[in-house]
């Protein structure tokens, strides 16, 4: 049987990725930011989950508003990186698991949960950044990963409530899959940041803060929280910390706080991260 | 359902990209989008007021477009990761836009996120950026 081992949260910072990629990372405002991520790496080599699911956001990459779709599944063998404006990230493509995704598919739909199935797709920094974050930057990715876009771009999203019962339905699917599996599910974007209209550079690290330990604790308040909370509080663009509850969803009630570092900012944003496994039972 | 209020729109300074926004922005998103592609950013550079003809943009939105108003461009139904394909274009970062939309200039938008970014307080609703 497969199982959920970890979920990890991290922000997706577009300005991360052209750090790393621009070779920035050793200049002190970039240090400040990566030094939060050396133990996870070690983490994460730990860990050695067979198949990643990375809960995250299209920025126009992949969908423009032609179609929306609200959870899309990355259902194909491989994922290219997604050219932005400056060229696709210099890094490795990323390889799907389409035969787990498919189960997924499968088994959360009969669950009530209609997803979008994509077979085509290119993955922007929402996906790639957490990548690099977890791993470094080798030649190839280590393990498959399942990409799940969420719109988080159009209002409105879907709720914090859904995004959780969604991780539910995923971890279902995963303890159904026959094959001994080690999953681990990331939940990536926000944390607060506007960077849109004039009050773009809101941060608000108490809110994040709070939101970490919802997480890390009873995450039943931060799942009942209403959009315009997230607006207000965290910024427009915060709300993509909805995304955080699928991935908080696919965990026991009870969970271990593996690692946390947050530091302000990078770029217009606030950097979260956050490594949860279940309790000891 | 009602739409009859929109909570967020006592957020200050800030323009939800709602469905409505979207249904009337669709032209806008749909030419920032075509910016992806260089030969497009270089039909759009030789002549930006016949490129954008194409678009069933209305006067106002393309006069936004001309003018980089880039707040405007928001209010008018674009939306923030499509209009920062025209500020690739156009050669500034997100940072850069974003100081833009503030009013601040770059040096003192780069400072207030290094201080820690701008403060929640005082920037919950419109009644209190109508004190200011
Ligand atoms: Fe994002």
């Amino acid at each position: 049987m497969a199982k959920i081992v970890a979920a990890v949260f991290s922000s997706h910072v577009p300005a991360i990725g052209a750090a790393i990629d621009n070779g920035k990372t050793q200049e002190p405002y970039w240090t400040r930011v990566f030094s939060g991520f050396v133990e996870t790496k070690r983490i994460m080599e730990e860990m050695k989950p067979d198949v990643c699911i990375v809960v995250y956001n299209d920025h126009a990459s992949a969908f423009s508003m032609d179609v929306v779709p609200t959870f899309a599944l990355g259902c194909a063998a491989e994922f290219p990186p997604a050219d932005e404006g400056w060229g696709p990230r210099p890094v490795p493509v990323v390889k799907g698991h389409p035969k787990l995704a498919a189960h997924i598919a499968q088994s959360v739909i009969l669950d009530e949960f209609d997803l979008t199935v994509v077979n085509k797709m290119e993955v922007d920094h929402g996906l790639t950044v957490p990548l690099n974050l977890m791993f470094g930057s080798p030649k190839e990715w280590p393990c498959p990963v399942i990409p799940l876009a969420v719109n988080v771009v159009l209002f409105p999203p879907p709720t914090g409530k859904r995004c959780f019962n969604l991780g539910q339905a995923i971890r279902r699917a995963v303890e159904s899959y026959p094959e001994d599996l080690k999953v681990a599910i990331f939940g990536t974007g926000g944390m607060s940041h506007q960077i849109s209209g004039p009050r773009a550079g809101l941060i608000n690290s108490t809110f994040d803060k709070a939101f970490l330990d919802g997480l890390a604790g009873d995450p039943s308040k931060i799942i009942a929280m209403p959009h315009v909370e997230y607006m207000r509080e965290a910024g427009a663009e915060g709300i993509e910390m909805v995304m955080w509850l699928v991935a908080r969803g696919a965990m026991d009630a009870k969970v271990d706080e593996k690692y946390r570092f947050y530091t302000v900012p990078a770029s217009n944003t606030a950097v979260g991260h956050l490594i949860l496994e279940n309790a000891a039972r | 359902m009602t739409d009859a209020k929109k909570e967020y729109d006592d957020i200050p300074g800030t323009f939800v990209f709602d469905q409505e926004r979207s249904r009337q922005g669709y032209g806008v998103n749909a030419f920032c989008m075509t910016l992806m592609k260089d030969e497009n950013r270089k039909a759009f550079r030789a002549n930006e007021s016949a490129y954008l003809d194409q678009f069933g943009l209305t006067p106002e939105q393309k006069e936004s477009i001309l003018k980089r108003q880039w707040n405007r461009m928001l209010e008018l139904g674009g939306n923030i990761y499509f209009t920062a394909k025209l500020a690739a274009t156009d050669g500034l970062s997100f940072q850069q836009v974003a100081a833009i939309m503030t009013g601040a200039t770059q040096q003192e938008y780069a400072d207030m996120m290094l201080a820690g970014g701008r403060n929640p307080n005082g920037n919950r609703s419109k009644a209190e950026w109508s004190k200011k």
